[in-house]
């Protein structure tokens, strides 16, 4: 990984002063050993006209697998630094933040011992990162720099030039150009190179913020991204330490079949979830659902597919839901409801009324039968269609509660999304999305089939010409005359 | 059967007491009358259970009185253990109030064996004499003695009603010195025989079909030439014309030995009735009834022999060593071969659900489909269309007094033999409904028949276990994304690479491979072209129907085509649909179908490019490396060849960073290999001109939409009725071959000048080029590794090393590995980075450690031929998908994923 720092000099400042405030002789070629590699900083140029440093850093691709996969140092947050294949080596990120922090830090900081009058000086600076990971894209990396006063050109590299129809890479040839006190460039790469790669190669620790803060000195408090930087630079501490272990398993599975883990590991978002507006309709689906429990005088209550447990905080807050069980194919959405839910935190009387469980609705299971009543909310739509009747199977025949709701996006509704383009479903992983007719249709064959009858109830805002966005079935289970005798 | 037995007091004969094999024998007597000694004399001191132990171990003091209720909990827990597991358990403690007693016989009765008390009704004196010789219990009151035995006087006349099946009253130390225990044999197990058996479902009173079918089979007047045995499941009257005759042959050949017979709901009501109580004459037994004073006036004794032969049915045998169950309404397998009220009522009524259907039956409940024993459940009851397998359990009841067929079953050949009814002899109240257990309506596998932690029991390896985090993550993804379980028959095993190699600049080298087998005493191997591209099974069934009848797969689909993790290969369903009718086309003018006799095909393949499959890896890894190292190394390399320039020292720098700029190159034109266009029309694979001769040609005529796909099948893992895994691949590529062979002939005539067909084919089957070695000859073993340079360098993946003869042992009986992979020089930097050929870099990836993955291939290799071997011999869903879910559980096991 490679920039350049160059400057223009003018009679009574040669551009050669560079070599005094980044601490560094122009003429020799130094190295400094970093952590994951050696970084060398050389001049290939250096008149008083112009003068350009050079940072490059040599990463050593084996020690930073090796490294990433040691356990006593905690591994690595990034599941891209174990693999060899890493773009790592050549590209700006984290590393080269944290090299620039060590060979440059007296620069950092605005000191120059042998010419204190230079640091507080601004002067005609370009910066050029021949290679920049910019997740969010060049407008992105637009929006973060011109506000600092620079001149930005951001340039998208193409993926590969023999595969036109793949597209641009995530990398950017970023130069920025402008008037600038080195110390503050420095500060603004050094912030700015890690938010845009949205990476860390190390775990961040609480004094992460400290670091941000002083970094930041002078420039972020008014910068109109600051949450963005923020979030990125600080907010992925939770997420990454989460669960880190379940991760790894599925992402052994991903990877063997030649996918991302990521395509697998999608099992707990609730914010890229369903639709643009997530809060405000999640909370409708939510009172829907308790309205037909409360409705169907259900006491003992199964959410299949709870996800992250929201429904199943919304009914323990109703004492009449005596016993509330929540089931997710995903290990770690469970982990996550139950942190969400404090379950180690409850009250004995509290915990006996929730049960969590790994379950898959793809199999019969005896644990799910006795119950009052059952809630699929938004989670047919998750499993291809020839698997769905193994669900009803598994629900209407083997489970069989007296009462079972069913919520669907109504597909019809998506027009009215503004952000969402035309023919596309509300969640990636969503493997269907039905209109009104289709979901009925489903609904009133899987009814008569296993005995139940349904009702629908549209649940926000009921669009007279498409619907409402949320489709929601109310399954009753008939009621049969008491055993006859047993005959042949 | 209850019976209580005392003998005179002066009686010193030897006397015995008859204890079934599988019960729960309580024993009784007052503190100090021997009943520990007795127990030791006549038990295997694991089958004793004694309340002092209990109280011992819950209270570290074996007679602390305190304790006792833990101790009787900890008794019944570790009674009731041994009991499920179907072994015999004695309980020594008094037991001499009713309320001890009451419990240990709700404790057998929860596990459906008899309970049986033998009683040591001894004298006082006795008692306080044996209790004065133990240290631990002199000091014990002498009325504590007195309270046991009268509370024991006041008991032993009650021991029937309280449920006791056996009771056995000792009342003298000379008695219990003579007595002898003497294990019996429970009525329904019958393991020793072996049959051949001919298995008859329900009659209904039709004798003539009962007739033919007996011809059918092969008796001559109840009789078979060859020995075989008849089992009736029962229902052999009411509702038919000849409900008389159908007995009277029926207990001909069961008292002559030729059959044997359980008895249906329809032979209690009518053993009741004959016994004078009161039932309903409703369900078709007012027929029998005046069937049955028809025959009176010709055989007064008939209906006494009837009553008589009904009375002495047991309700359910245990055939064949345990393999085989015949009952009439189907029993779970904790159920067999115990005794109890309930086991008979499940026996003859089966399960029901407790509500009734629009015909006013009751609705039964699908025990079946829980079914997960290893024994055959053969049985009746319910009338079904058509007999089916169901979890290996099966109904014969197939409506023949409705107008249907009568079924038998032949054991252990499992063949179905039918005759259809003469006509309807009786209206059934509700149509023979195709709802049979196991139809084609998407029915799930249970949850239990994958997840925790699980051993699975394999033909060539043993057991295999999985762990419970495994399965947890496979369960995730086995339900989220693969295909349907009844169109997953399979998943291939993981391969392990060749022993790294210390050859300079190599990674990877064949000569470990061939060494590696040679050691394992394999002489002779198949080096077969490693294709790059991803993984796919094909499950290719002939037509639709096939599919729909073999698999149950719905929405007309002729099969699956899956990647190594069970998910669809083409998130479109057409394009699979195409791929596989492509398959079965090319599979039929091969011949296939009939040489193999089978209509389907389990294909095991690569398909072809990697970019089809690997869209997302190659966006976010493997180009991005590519460019974002193109992108750099220029600027970075003009800047040190600029400060070189002037007269800075950067040599040793700029050296190196142009070797990597190399390497970076390279990188990126390993992986591009494996990449290209597909579905463009006007444009077909990498060298397709060369191998067709012939440009495409398809103007204005349409393509298949297979344009540039490629697909390298390299074995058949499986056909109807047989594993093909064991096939030496010289035989398996030569079919293979075959195959090709037709698609080329196939597309040549469809391509050719001539050709009107309106449709452009693809090739899409590729060859895969071959080697055989022989690992002695040291000049076939340089030629070997002559070939696979030859492949890698013209920019090959590599190479699989495979034993020529598939599924080989060592001498000394391990599974030899079925395959190793020695990868590519070029190729490698795709999976150890751009760099790694550097010498300091080889140094340390040679530190990989192999032994896991070597285990973890061999262990997945088991589960899926055990997988292709439950498939091939019919077994049912579950048991196919425990190995297949077993593979995948196995496959998120923590191993260096470069191996």
């Amino acid at each position: 990984m490679f920039l350049t720092i160059s400057t223009t000099g003018t009679a009574g400042s040669p551009a050669t002063d560079l070599g005094f405030l980044l601490h560094k002789h122009p003429d020799k070629a130094q190295r400094f050993s970093t952590s994951h590699g050696t970084a060398h900083v050389l001049y290939p140029e250096a008149g008083a006209e112009r003068c350009t440093a050079a940072l490059l850093l040599e990463i050593d691709p084996v020690a930073l697998v090796r490294r990433a996969k040691d356990k006593n140092r905690g591994g690595a947050p990034d599941s891209a630094l174990a693999q060899y294949v890493n773009d790592r080596p050549y590209a700006a990120s984290s590393l080269l933040a944290v090299a620039i922090g060590n060979v440059f830090s007296t620069a950092l900081k605005g000191q120059c011992a042998a010419r204190p009058e230079l640091p507080g000086a601004a002067r005609p600076l370009r910066i050029e990162v021949p290679v920049l990971p910019a997740r969010g894209g060049a407008a992105l990396v637009e929006r973060l720099f011109a506000p600092l006063g620079w001149t930005v050109v951001a340039e998208p590299i193409a993926l590969d030039e023999t595969f036109p129809q793949w597209g641009d890479s995530r990398y950017v040839r970023l130069v920025l150009e402008g008037e600038q006190r080195l110390a503050d460039a420095l500060r603004h790469l050094y912030v700015l190179l890690p938010v845009l790669d949205d990476a860390k190669h190390y775990w961040v620790a609480p004094d992460e913020v400290e670091k941000l803060l002083r970094a930041g000195e002078g420039w972020l408090e008014s910068h109109p991204e600051q949450r963005l930087i923020a979030g990125r630079y600080l907010g992925r501490r939770w997420s990454l330490t989460r669960d880190a272990l379940e991760r790894l398993a599925l992402a052994r599975l991903a990877e063997s079949d030649d996918t991302e883990a990521e395509a697998l590991d999608n099992a707990v978002d609730e914010e890229t979830d369903t639709e643009e507006r997530p809060v405000p309709l999640a909370v409708q689906r939510r009172a829907a659902i308790l309205d037909a429990l409360r409705a169907a005088g259900a006491a003992r209550v199964l959410d299949l597919g709870c996800g992250q447990g929201q429904l199943v905080g919304e009914l323990l807050k109703d004492p009449r839901f005596t016993e509330v069980a929540g089931t997710d194919v995903s290990p770690r959405a469970l982990a996550v409801a139950a942190r969400r839910l404090r379950l180690d935190r409850m009250t004995e009387r509290q915990a006996a009324r929730v049960r969590l469980f790994q379950g898959s609705l793809a199999y019969t299971d005896r644990r799910l039968a006795g119950y009052d009543a059952a809630v699929l909310s938004e989670v047919i739509e998750h499993l291809d269609l020839p698997r769905l009747p193994a669900l009803e199977h598994a629900v209407f025949g083997a489970a069989r509660p007296a009462t079972v709701v069913v919520t669907t996006p109504n597909v019809e509704y998506n027009v009215r999304w503004e952000t969402l383009p035309a023919g596309h479903v509300r969640h990636s992983d969503h493997r269907f999305e039905w209109t009104r007719e289709e979901f009925r249709t489903w609904a009133a064959e899987v009814a008569d089939r296993y005995g139940y009858e349904v009702a629908y109830v549209p649940v926000g805002p009921d669009d007279p010409e498409v619907g409402p966005p949320t489709q929601m079935g109310v399954f009753t289970r008939k009621e049969k005359e008491s055993e006859q005798e047993k005959a042949a | 059967m209850t019976s209580t037995e005392t003998t005179a007091a002066a009686g010193t004969a030897k006397r015995t007491l008859a204890v079934t094999d599988l019960s729960l024998v309580v024993l009784i007597g007052a503190t100090g009358s021997g009943k520990s000694t007795f127990a030791r004399k006549h038990f295997k001191p694991t089958e004793v259970i004694s309340s002092d132990f209990c109280r011992g171990l819950v209270a570290d003091d074996e007679n602390d009185q305190s304790a006792s209720g833990d101790a009787f909990d900890v008794l019944h827990y570790i009674a009731g253990k041994r009991l499920a597991a179907g072994r015999l358990t004695v309980v020594d403690a008094t037991n001499v109030q009713a309320e001890a007693r009451r419990q240990l016989v709700r404790v057998a009765r929860e596990h459906d064996v008899l309970p049986i008390a033998i009683v040591l009704d001894l004298p006082e004196e006795v008692c306080a004499a044996r209790n004065a010789g133990r240290s631990d219990r002199a000091g014990l009151p002498r009325h504590v003695i007195q309270r046991h035995r009268r509370e024991l006087r006041r008991s032993l006349r009650g021991l029937e009603r309280e449920g006791f099946r056996k009771v056995h009253v000792l009342r003298s130390a000379e008695e219990v010195e003579a007595a002898e225990v003497v294990l019996e044999r429970r009525f329904n197990d019958l393991r020793h025989l072996t049959g051949p058996f001919d298995i008859i479902g329900d009659i209904h009173g039709c004798s003539s079909e009962l007739e033919t079918l007996l011809a059918k089979l092969g008796y001559e007047d109840g009789a078979h030439p060859a020995g075989r045995t008849a089992v009736f499941v029962g229902d052999l009257v009411d509702r038919g014309p000849d409900s008389p005759g159908v007995l009277r042959r029926v207990m001909g050949m069961v008292a002559a030995g030729n059959a044997l017979c359980v008895p249906g709901n329809h032979e209690n009501k009518l053993g009741r009735w004959l016994k004078g109580k009161k039932v309903q004459h409703s369900h078709g037994l007012a027929e029998t009834i005046e069937q049955l004073e028809r025959v009176d006036a010709e055989d007064p004794a008939f209906r006494e022999r009837v009553r008589e032969f009904i009375d002495g049915l047991v309700s359910h045998y245990v055939l064949d060593g345990g393999k085989l169950v015949v009952c009439h309404a189907g029993l779970p397998e904790k159920y067999h071969g115990r005794t109890s009220g309930r086991v008979r009522s499940h026996a003859l009524y089966g399960d029901t659900t407790g509500e009734t259907d629009e015909f006013g039956l009751p609705v039964r409940y699908p025990w079946a489909e829980d079914y997960r024993g290893r024994a055959a459940v053969v049985y009746g009851h319910t009338p079904n269309p058509s007999a089916t397998w169901l979890n290996n359990t099966i109904c014969l009841d197939t409506g023949a007094v409705f107008g249907g067929k009568m079924t038998a079953l032949r054991w252990p050949e499992r063949e179905l033999v039918d005759v259809p009814a003469e006509q309807v002899w009786y209206e059934p109240a509700r149509p023979l409904a195709s709802d049979a257990p196991g139809g084609a309506d998407g029915r799930p596998l249970d949850l239990t028949d994958v997840t925790g932690r699980r051993v699975v029991e394999t033909r060539h390896m043993g057991r295999v276990a999985v762990k419970e985090e495994n399965a947890a993550a496979a369960l995730e993804v086995m339900s989220r994304f693969a295909v349907d379980p009844r169109l997953l028959p399979y998943l291939p095993p993981t391969m392990a690479p060749c022993a790294t190699s210390q050859e300079e600049g190599y990674l990877e080298h064949p000569a470990e491979a061939f060494a590696a087998y040679r050691a394992d005493g394999v002489r002779q191997v198949v080096c077969e072209e490693k294709h790059m591209g991803s993984r796919a099974v094909a499950l290719v069934c002939r037509d639709a129907d096939v599919a729909r009848e073999r698999f149950g797969a719905t929405g007309g689909v002729s099969g699956a085509l899956y990647t190594r993790t069970g998910r669809p290969f083409f998130d479109d369903p057409a394009m699979t649909e195409r791929v596989l009718r492509r398959l079965s086309r090319t599979a039929g003018s091969a011949g296939l179908w009939e040489e193999l006799e089978t209509d389907w095909l389990l294909l095991d393949a690569e398909l072809m490019p990697w970019s089809l499959k690997a869209q997302g890896l190659l966006r976010h890894q493997y180009a991005a490396v590519g460019a974002a190292s193109g992108a750099v190394f220029p600027p970075a390399l003009a800047a040190l060849e600029a400060a070189a320039g002037r007269g800075v020292d950067v040599s040793g720098l700029l050296d190196r960073q142009r070797e990597r700029a190399a390497d970076a190159a390279a990188f990126t034109e390993a992986y591009r290999r494996y990449c290209w266009t597909t579905g463009d029309s006007a444009q077909g694979w990498p060298g397709e001109q060369a191998e067709t001769h012939a440009p495409r040609r398809v103007g204005d005529r349409g393509t298949d939409g297979l344009d540039g796909i490629r697909m390298a099948p390299f074995q058949i893992l499986a056909v109807q009725g047989r594993s093909l895994a064991a096939l030496p691949h010289g035989e398996q590529l030569a079919l293979i071959d075959r195959m090709i062979e037709a698609e080329t002939h196939g597309s040549e005539a469809n391509n050719g000048l001539c050709a009107y067909t309106p449709v452009y084919m693809n090739r899409l089957l590729a060859p895969t080029r071959r080697l055989v070695v022989d690992t002695e000859d040291e000049a076939s073993v340089a030629a070997g590794v002559q070939w696979w340079l030859d492949l890698t360098g013209a920019g090959g993946e590599g190479m699989v090393v495979k034993p020529l003869q598939a599924l080989v042992r060592t001498e000394g009986g391990r599974l030899v590995q079925p395959g190793v992979k020695c990868r590519g020089r070029e190729y490698l930097r795709i999976i150890y980075g751009p760099e790694y050929t550097r010498p300091d870099n080889l140094t340390r990836l040679r530190a990989r450690h192999l032994g896991h993955k070597r285990s973890l291939a061999l262990r997945e290799y088991a589960l899926g031929l055990e997988a292709l071997d439950r498939l091939a011999e019919g077994e049912p869903l579950w048991r196919v998908h425990e190995a297949v879910f077993g593979v995948l559980a196995l496959e998120s096991e923590p191993v260096d994923p470069r191996l």
